[in-house]
């Protein structure tokens, strides 16, 4: 098993007044196929930490490695290839176009890869089938509940075929049965193989899933599945 | 390396870009067209102006047309020693005799002044000019009767006069009752007629026309043409042109001018296009102010589309291609105020020209221009919220607020 993303004694300050030391030395790894959660309580670093393993953001020091790229080494174009071909993302408000189908909002997630518009159709009539949402293709945003919303967004974060899907809170607005139908989705995901990072305050939530990485103020407290690997140095 | 290389973010095609940059309209259509309105007036004002302006000197060209350009004036100039010049008496029988000239008639000056009553002072004279005229006068200088007759065989020898259209307007007189009269040289002219304005003599409009025996009987005129009006054939007119004077006044051919009214009216007709500066500044104005209003409110809409923009970014978009995005928005927001322009300053210029009866001209440089003035103004209008929208880092465009 390859190691997909790797984070090497990560730290991110902001310039805040006062600085804010968001993560100070955090290292981790995920290996393809892995599903994992992120959890800890509300300014732990955990959404600065997701940025981070996005090529949303660079770190202040250390070492950030996607699909062995070092992000460092990448400039802002690249960056921004790299997440069209290798990263999809989930946030906890959607983003969803409303003026756009279903179909349409699933396709953009391909928009900036270079695929053609039928391609990109196509491949998103085949993402909205793996998460359960084939029958509502040609629905408006507005007229699928907080769930379904939700499954459309990964969906959308499935269609380029990414090598890890990051996810922000993707259950935060909605409601715990909901959110476990979510999870759920996730789950049955990673048993298909994909690579998921999914980033939760939810406790319970986060006791169902294989591997859970705690956070308290920028540093990884316990990671339940630190398993040694030969990859890891 | 072959791995970066997989990295060269994919190009936006033209129909995505086009989807892409419409969102700001089709989601806010009302706001896009507000915005869209400062540009929209400015090209229509600047349409309106460059249409207007070619309809009426197309509609001036036509009427000049109409009334033919081979009317030829000869007319008294300077001597040598900068005196007022005369025409032989036999002038316009011999300009007759040229073969391509087709009529002539001529007018001669008299000292005479008019006046509405003898109450009036004599020192206001309305600047009008008491004129001998021939009787086929008016055909060779385009004009008509408007009100009662012109001068004939018998009125000709008679103290009767015809207004020409300026003439009555300043004497007061707009109508031909029966007994009507004006005091002209010391005595009472009965008024035969008002002539319809001569677009091609305006000395006639300025003048009363009495017959040339009526003016040598009661006016003391010499009976000396000082204006002679010659029609030739179309296409002879350069060449009867050259030969005129030295036909006036064969002993003096440098002591007569000689003219082509049309020319003057269609040099008239180019010089008025001068004037529109103006108009055409105040629409550069508009569409300055409606520059400004696109880029505010393109401004505005990033500051909106903050989450958008982020989630464009995490979905591989490069800062290129959020700047594209919104400068494409910019130029498709002007482009449509300019095409609105366009149509606005077409209509207003057809409606105005058929009220005046004129055919509606708009020059291809006017609607050309608005577009392309429209296309410029949205790219410059675009810049800075584009290059804004491109700077915002993923992650600030990402926060929630
Ligand atoms: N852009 C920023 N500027 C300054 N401080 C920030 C910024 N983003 C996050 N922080 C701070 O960093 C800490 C971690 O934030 P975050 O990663 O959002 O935590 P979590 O997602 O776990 O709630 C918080 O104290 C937060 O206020
Ligand atoms: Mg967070």
């Amino acid at each position: 098993m390859s190691v997909v993303l790797e984070l090497d004694d990560v730290t991110k300050r902001y310039d805040a007044e006062p600085p804010v030391t968001a993560l100070a030395g955090v290292s981790f790894s995920v290996r393809e196929g892995e599903l994992v959660a992120i959890v800890g309580p509300s300014g732990s670093g955990k959404s600065t930490l997701l940025h981070l393993m996005g090529t949303l953001d660079l770190p202040s020091s250390g070492t950030v490695r996607i699909t062995g790229l070092d992000v460092a080494s990448l400039s802002d174009r690249e960056l921004s290839g790299l997440r069209a071909s290798r990263i999809g993302f989930v946030f906890q408000q959607f983003f969803l176009a409303e003026h756009a189908t279903v179909l349409e909002n699933v396709a953009d997630g391909l928009l900036y890869s270079g695929a053609e518009a039928s391609v990109r159709r196509a491949r998103a009539a085949e993402a909205l089938g793996r998460v359960g949402l084939a029958q509502r293709a040609g629905f408006r945003p507005t007229q699928l509940s907080g769930g379904e919303r939700q499954r459309v967004a990964i969906a959308r974060a499935l269609v380029g075929e990414p090598a890890i899907v990051l996810a922000d809170e993707p259950t935060g607005n909605l409601d715990s049965a909901t959110g476990i139908a979510i999870v759920a989705l996730l789950e049955a995901l990673h048993e298909a193989g994909v690579t998921i990072v999914v980033i939760t305050h939810d406790r319970d939530l986060a006791a169902r899933l294989p591997r859970r990485v705690e956070m308290l103020d920028g540093r990884i407290v316990a990671d339940t599945g630190l398993a040694p690997h030969p990859e890891v140095v | 390396m072959s791995e970066r290389a997989a990295l060269a973010p994919g190009r936006l095609r033209v129909t995505d870009l086009a989807r892409v940059a419409s969102i700001g309209v089709r989601t806010r259509r009302l706001r896009a067209a507000l915005s869209a309105l400062g540009i929209a007036i400015g090209v229509a004002a600047i349409v309106a102006v460059l249409g207007l302006s070619a309809s009426s000197q197309a509609g001036l060209l036509g009427e000049i047309d109409r009334l033919g350009t081979n009317l030829l004036t000869v007319t008294t100039g300077q001597t040598l020693f900068g005196q007022t010049a005369e025409l032989p008496l036999a002038s316009p029988a011999m300009i007759g005799r040229i073969g391509s000239v087709t009529q002539v008639a001529d007018t001669g000056s008299t000292n005479a002044s008019v006046y509405r009553s003898p109450l009036i002072p004599s020192a206001e004279t309305g600047a009008l000019a008491v004129q001998a005229a021939t009787l086929g006068l008016l055909p060779v200088v385009g004009a008509s009767v408007l009100h009662g007759a012109y001068l004939n065989g018998a009125t000709a020898t008679d103290p009767v006069a015809v207004l020409g259209a300026v003439a009555a307007q300043r004497l007061g007189i707009d109508r031909v009752y029966p007994g009507e009269r004006v005091w002209l040289g010391g005595q009472w002219f009965y008024v035969s007629g008002i002539l319809s304005s001569a677009v091609l003599a305006p000395d006639v409009d300025d003048s009363v026309l009495v017959g040339f025996a009526a003016a040598a009987r009661y006016l003391g005129f010499d009976g000396r043409p000082t204006t002679i009006y010659v029609r030739s054939q179309t296409a002879s007119v350069a060449a009867v042109q050259r030969v005129l004077a030295a036909t006036a006044n064969p002993e003096a051919p440098n002591e007569v001018d000689v003219s082509q009214p049309s020319d003057v009216l269609t040099a008239r007709a180019d010089a008025q296009g001068a004037l529109n500066g103006l108009f055409l500044g105040l629409g550069a104005v508009s569409l300055l102010v409606g520059a400004v209003g696109v880029a505010n409110i393109m401004l505005i809409s990033v500051l909106e589309r903050r989450s958008e923009i982020g989630l464009r970014r995490a979905l591989g978009a490069t800062r290129g291609h959020i700047r594209m995005q919104f400068l494409s928005e910019a130029v498709m927001l002007a482009l449509l105020g300019g095409a609105a322009g366009v149509a606005l300053g077409v209509l207003a210029t057809a409606i105005y020209a058929s009220t005046k009866g004129w055919a509606t001209v708009i020059p291809t440089i006017a609607w050309t221009g608005g577009i392309g003035a429209a296309l410029a103004i949205g790219a410059l209008a675009g810049l800075l919220p584009a290059i804004r929208a491109a700077r915002l880092s993923p992650t600030e465009a990402l926060r929630t607020l």
